[in-house]
């Protein structure tokens, strides 16, 4: 039959339809883009590329290339006031992430699996707040609370018990956020399936939903951890005056100009960054 | 699941909301520099006064909501194409471009705007560049300027912007821009009419992620801009630990927060329709 060659098929018609969209939807859009992604990429990595580098210079001044050198980085391990610093920020990180993972872990639960109760309205605001809320005010309302509760009962003095509640504070918002957007997409079927069997909630959170939501609540951790190594603003209103977190000592030594021991600083927290990110995309496509 | 409930509950109410009740109060007092903590309590709207009257406040509010306005308005242009990029790349390539996106964002907050103190500095890294290429022969010093504190906030945020963006547009139904095209449509306006309405949801939450923030934002300010650049969250740093008026920083915090209510709000919204929407 001579006419039907001239029809297309239903499915030759769609392979030309989703071939190439490019093709059909612009190749100078798509172009454009590409090239403001290759843009944006070299904008996020030669800040970065440059200050590891420059921590391998000879000179003092970041500006003048004078030949390979590594005593900024023997400087930087013969640095006590550093070291120290690192050292305390390492403990609170892990005290607040492993709290908040906990309190946020429940905050997340109640707000995916418990329909209705007292104040929940609230509840979702107090949860999500703390994620947008600009940290100066943070800051200061939670300095003001721990002075007046140090007024009136002589506790808690300020340190690291302050600094690890105010990280926690703030990192409840995001393992929530994460715990609450895992539990809102997976089939409660099996939930229900061990309830109808008789297992209590508990139980049924403990076997079931736990082992399901678990990386969500080890990003949360791992998220909350970063966040609380990288706190400048909060720590500062809340430290009082003995304790000195890494980003303190890193602040107070870069408003009085560049250092090259901060590049090599810098160069050791990039390096662990990649390689925690990497090690856990490996991990979840492992999983998959 | 009563407790549940009451851990984070009770944890977010005594360190989160009471606090802020604590900020109000101090807010409406005194400064009184031989007292500890340096406060005299009261009902006094002095503070508030001084801050809608006194001409650095003022540019200060003025000069943050612009220079947080700019900067995000800068992200989008520079985010919004790196997300429909992703979003248009191979299938199997996404996870990587997305990861290269946001590994910035997992290292120091307070080294990435020291990256450029550096780079920018009148004999700096950038300056060096344009000498030596004699692009510009005489460039003028960019640290210390407000461009330096938009620079800053783009950098900083931009993983903020670009992950909405790319989500509200991964979600896109490709059949929507085959039947614009063949109902002959241009791909600019296929893309005006389909793609960017489409996208809005994405873009109203990336500019808010940089917007509110970036409205607050002190380390920015302070190691990149200058002495001319006023910002709100420096001010209210200053007034704290400079000067030592805690009732003034209180009402700058209130103030603040009054100022960024509506758009925190706008935010909290967006997320609980999202979360619906899943």
């Amino acid at each position: 039959m001579p006419g039907r060659a001239r029809l297309p098929s239903p499915k030759r018609s769609r392979d030309v339809g989703t071939a190439s969209p490019q093709s059909r939807f612009g190749f100078a859009q798509a172009g454009f883009a590409f090239t403001m992604l290759a843009f944006g990429y070299a904008f996020l990595y030669l800040p970065i590329a440059l200050v590891i580098v420059y921590s391998f210079n000879e000179s003092r001044l970041v500006t003048v290339w004078a030949g390979f050198s590594t005593k900024w980085w023997s400087a930087l391990f013969a640095n006590e006031a550093m070291l120290g610093a690192a050292w305390l920020s390492l403990r609170i990180a892990l005290v607040s992430a492993t709290v908040a993972a906990v309190i946020g872990l429940a905050a997340g639960y109640a707000l995916a699996r418990v329909p209705r109760f007292f104040g929940r309205t609230l509840f979702g605001s107090l949860v999500i707040a703390p994620m947008v809320m600009p940290e100066v005010v943070m800051g200061i309302s939670m300095l003001l609370l721990f002075v007046g509760s140090d007024r009136l009962m002589g506790w808690p003095i300020r340190g690291f018990l302050t600094i690890a509640i105010a990280h926690i504070t703030f990192s409840i918002a995001f393992v929530a956020v994460v715990v609450q957007a895992r539990l809102a997409d997976f089939d409660r079927s099996l939930e229900e399936a061990a309830m109808d069997l008789g297992a209590t909630p508990w139980t049924t959170f403990r076997t079931i939903t736990l082992p399901l939501i678990a990386p969500a609540v080890g990003s949360g951790w791992l998220l909350a951890f970063t966040l609380s190594l990288d706190d400048l603003i909060l720590t500062q209103f809340v430290a009082g005056a003995q304790s000195e977190t890494l980003p303190m000592r890193v602040y107070s030594s870069v408003r009085l100009g560049v250092d090259p021991q901060i590049n090599a600083l810098a160069t050791i927290i990039m390096v662990v960054a990649a390689c925690a990110l990497i090690f856990s995309g490996w991990l979840t496509r492992r999983k998959a | 699941m009563r407790l549940v409930i009451a851990l984070p509950y009770l944890w977010l109410a005594t360190f989160f909301l009471l606090p802020f009740a604590l900020v109000l109060a101090i807010a409406f007092g005194v400064n009184n520099p031989d007292a500890v903590p340096p406060v005299d309590l009261g009902v006094s709207l002095k503070n508030f006064r001084l801050l809608f009257t006194d001409d650095l406040y003022l540019a200060a509010w003025l000069g943050s909501l612009r220079i947080a306005a700019a900067s995000t308005v800068l992200c989008l242009l520079l985010g919004y194409p790196m997300a429909y990029a992703i979003a248009r790349a191979r299938p199997g390539l996404r996870p990587l471009l997305l990861m290269a996106v946001i590994l910035p964002f997992w290292t120091s907050f307070l080294i990435r705007v020291y990256a450029w103190m550096g780079l920018l500095a009148s004999n700096g890294i950038l300056n060096q560049f344009l000498r030596a290429t004699g692009l510009v022969d005489n460039p003028g010093t960019i640290l210390g300027t407000e461009w330096a504190v938009h620079l800053g906030i783009v950098y900083a945020y931009l993983p903020f912007m670009v992950l909405p963006v790319y989500a509200a547009l991964e979600k896109l139904d490709t059949s929507l821009l085959e039947a614009a095209a063949d109902l002959g449509a241009s791909p600019l306006v296929a893309f005006l009419t389909v793609t960017l309405p489409q996208s809005l949801p994405g873009i109203l939450a990336g500019c808010l992620l940089v917007f509110i923030p970036a409205v607050g934002e002190f380390v920015i300010p302070d190691l990149l801009g200058g002495t001319g650049t006023l910002m709100i969250g420096k001010v209210l740093w200053d007034e704290f630990f400079l000067n030592s008026d805690w009732p003034l920083a209180s009402a700058v915090a209130i103030c603040l927060l009054v100022l960024l209510v509506g758009p925190i709000a706008l935010f909290q919204r967006q997320q609980a329709k999202n979360l619906e929407r899943q």
